[in-house]
C-alpha cells in the first residue's frame, strides 16, 4: 500500500516536473523573439525544410483518408439511400477532425522526429554548449526558427490535406460511385463553410506548438549518447502524439461550444 | 590574430589582477563527487596550466568556469563578476569575453569548417563577406587549415577538427581562452605550433589563458603556472619549476608517469591519455 502510494507519487512528480521544463521552455520561446535574436534566414530555411518537405507526406495523408472515409461512408449510407450526404460528412470531418489530427501525427514523426534527434545530436555532443559558449541562446537560435516554422506552415499544410481529402473523396464519388457532381458540390457547399476549414487551420497552430514544444524539449534534454538521441527521438514522437490526439479533444470540445456544429 | 585593432588592451602590465577567481566550488554528479572545494585564482594576462590525471574533472571544472555546469557549492567571479546563478541571458555578455576549446572540438556538424569558424563572428555582428572571408582564411591559414576550409567536420581527420575548433575558439580574439587538451591526438610539430600560439596570443594580445592538459613538455613550454586537480582539489599549485623540483612523491609520479598500483579508485589509467612521460630535467 505504501509502496503503491510511492510509485504514484513519483509518477506523479516526474510527470509534474516534466510540464514545469515544457512551461519554462514555452516561456522561454516566447520570450526568445522580444529579448533575444531574430534569425531570419534561419526561419526561413525551416519553412522551407518543414512546409515544403512535408508536402507529398501531407497529400498522400490527406488524399487516401478522404477517398477511404468517402467510401466507406458510401456503403452505409447507400443502405439508408442518402448517399448524397458523402460528400457532406467527408468534408466536415476532413476539416474538423481528420485534416488536422492526421497532419499533426504525420508531421509530429516526420518533423518532429527529426527535431529531436537533430537538437539531441547537439546536446550530445557539446555543439549546444559550443553555442552557449558563443553568447547563443539555445533557444534563439535551434527552438525559435523551428517553432515559427512550423507553427506557419501547419495549418497551411493543414489546409493542403483538407483540400486533396476533398478533392479525393469527390473524385471517388462521382466517378467510383456515380453520385451526381452537382449534387456533391452542392451539398460540399452547404455543409462546409470558412469556419469549418479555420477550425482545421486553429487546431493545427495549436498541434504544430505542442510537437515543437515536446520535440525540442526532448532534444534539449538528450544525453547518454546515441541511445540516448534514440530514445529522445522515439519518446518525442510518442509524447507529441499522444498529446495531439488528447487536445483535439479538448480543442473539439471547446471549439464546437463557439460554433456548435450544425448552426455555423 | 595578430592585428591589436581594439586595445584598451595593453601588453599585459604584471599588474596582478584577479580576473578568474574561484573559491570553494564543489560539484557531486549523481553520488559521484568530482569537484570537492577547489580554490583556484587566476590573473590577467596569465597561462594557467591544469594538470590531472584522466577523470579527475577537469573538464568539468573548465565548464564551471563558463557557466556551462552550475556548481552545488562555491563561488566563481569572472572579472569581479560573480557568475554563479547568473541566468542564462545575461551569461552571454560575460562568455564574448571568453573563448573555449572543447576537447572533443565541438564544431557545428552542419556547417563547413569556414562557417564553423566564422560563426563567433557572424555571431559579434560583422556581416561584411570580405571580411568573415578574410579573418577565417587567416585564422584557418594559422592552423594550416587553408586548403580544407570547405570540408564538412566529419570528413576531416581529429587532428584537424581539433584545429579548426581551435581556429573558432580564438578567433573573435577573446580576453580569455580556455583550451581543454589543446595538442592531444596532434604531431609534435603540430602540438609545438599550437603551443607557440598559445604564447603568442599571450605576449600580443594579453590573453588569459587556461590550459588543461596531458602534455608535459607543453606544459613547461607555456604555463606560468601549473595546477595539479587531484580528488576534486588543487593539489598543487606553482610555477613549472616549482613542479620539476617538488619533492612530493605525488607529484612526481604524475609528472613522470609512474602510476600509483593498486593506490586509489583511478589506478591504472594514469598513463591512458596520451600522457608522455617527461624525465625530470635537471637544471
Ligand atoms: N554529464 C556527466 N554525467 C555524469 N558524470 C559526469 C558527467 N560529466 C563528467 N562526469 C564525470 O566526472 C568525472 C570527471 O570528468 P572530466 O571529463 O572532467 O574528466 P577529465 O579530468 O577532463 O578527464 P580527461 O583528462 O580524460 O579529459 C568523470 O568521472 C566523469 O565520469
Ligand atoms: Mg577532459
Amino acid at each position: 500500500m505504501l509502496k503503491l502510494l510511492q510509485t504514484t507519487g513519483q509518477t506523479a512528480s516526474v510527470g509534474l516536473s516534466y510540464l514545469g521544463q515544457l512551461a519554462s521552455l514555452l516561456r522561454d520561446l516566447v520570450c526568445s523573439p522580444f529579448i533575444g535574436k531574430v534569425r531570419c534566414h534561419l526561419i526561413g530555411r525551416q519553412i522551407v525544410s518543414i512546409g515544403f518537405g512535408s508536402q507529398l507526406v501531407v497529400i498522400v495523408t490527406g488524399a487516401f483518408t478522404g477517398a477511404v472515409f468517402a467510401a466507406q461512408s458510401y456503403f452505409k449510407f447507400n443502405d439508408f439511400g442518402i448517399e448524397s450526404a458523402v460528400g457532406a460528412v467527408v468534408s466536415i470531418a476532413m476539416c474538423r477532425e481528420l485534416g488536422p489530427v492526421l497532419t499533426a501525427l504525420m508531421v509530429s514523426g516526420r518533423v518532429g522526429a527529426s527535431m529531436a534527434a537533430e537538437i539531441g545530436t547537439m546536446k550530445v555532443t557539446e555543439q549546444i554548449d559550443a553555442l552557449r559558449v558563443m553568447g547563443v541562446h539555445p533557444v534563439d537560435y535551434l527552438v525559435l526558427p523551428r517553432a515559427v516554422g512550423l507553427l506557419f506552415s501547419m495549418p497551411l499544410l493543414v489546409a493542403e490535406s483538407i483540400g486533396f481529402g476533398i478533392l479525393a473523396s469527390r473524385i471517388m464519388c462521382v466517378h467510383g460511385f456515380h453520385i451526381p457532381e452537382a449534387w456533391y458540390s452542392h451539398h460540399v457547399r452547404a455543409h462546409t463553410d470558412l469556419y469549418d476549414i479555420s477550425i482545421g487551420m486553429i487546431k493545427g497552430f495549436v498541434f504544430a506548438g505542442l510537437i515543437v514544444l515536446v520535440s525540442c524539449h526532448q532534444g534539449l534534454t538528450a544525453s547518454n549518447g546515441a541511445v540516448g538521441v534514440g530514445k529522445g527521438t522515439t519518446s518525442a514522437v510518442v509524447i507529441a502524439s499522444l498529446a495531439v490526439l488528447i487536445f483535439n479533444f479538448f480543442l473539439s470540445l471547446l471549439l464546437n461550444q463557439l460554433s456548435p456544429l450544425g448552426s455555423g | 590574430m595578430e592585428s591589436p585593432d581594439k586595445t584598451e588592451r595593453q601588453p599585459c602590465a604584471e599588474n596582478g589582477e584577479m580576473v578568474i577567481e574561484v573559491k570553494g566550488l564543489k560539484k557531486k554528479i549523481g553520488s559521484q563527487v568530482i569537484l570537492d572545494g577547489v580554490d583556484l585564482s587566476i590573473r590577467r594576462g596569465e597561462t594557467m596550466v591544469i594538470i590531472g590525471q584522466s577523470g579527475e574533472g577537469k573538464s568539468v571544472l573548465l565548464k564551471h568556469l563558463v557557466g556551462l555546469m552550475t556548481p552545488d557549492e562555491g563561488s566563481i567571479k569572472i572579472d569581479g563578476e560573480e557568475i554563479v546563478g547568473v541566468p542564462e541571458r545575461r551569461m552571454s555578455a560575460i562568455r564574448k569575453k571568453i573563448g573555449v576549446l572543447f576537447q572533443d572540438g565541438a564544431l557545428f556538424d552542419s556547417m563547413t569548417v569556414a562557417e564553423n569558424v566564422a560563426f563567433p563572428l557572424q555571431e559579434s555582428g560583422i556581416k561584411k563577406r570580405q571580411e568573415l572571408l578574410e579573418r577565417v582564411t587567416h585564422a584557418l591559414s594559422l592552423m594550416g587549415l587553408e586548403a580544407h576550409m570547405a570540408k564538412m567536420p566529419i570528413n576531416i581527420s581529429g587532428g584537424m577538427r581539433k584545429r579548426a575548433a581551435l581556429a573558432r575558439a580564438i578567433i573573435t580574439q577573446p580576453e580569455c581562452i580556455l583550451y581543454d587538451e589543446p595538442t592531444s591526438g596532434l604531431d609534435p610539430v603540430v602540438s609545438d605550433s599550437i603551443d607557440r600560439l598559445i604564447l603568442r596570443m599571450q605576449k600580443e594580445l594579453c590573453v588569459t589563458s587556461i590550459v588543461v592538459t596531458h602534455d608535459m613538455r607543453s606544459v613547461q613550454h607555456v604555463a606560468d603556472r601549473v595546477a595539479y586537480l587531484k580528488k576534486g582539489k588543487i593539489y598543487f599549485l606553482g610555477t613549472p619549476e616549482e613542479l620539476r623540483n617538488s619533492t612530493d612523491q605525488v607529484v612526481q609520479n604524475f609528472i613522470q608517469g609512474v602510476s600509483e598500483n593498486g593506490n586509489g579508485s583511478n589506478s591504472g589509467v594514469s598513463n591512458g591519455v596520451g600522457l608522455t612521460p617527461v624525465s625530470p630535467q635537471p637544471n
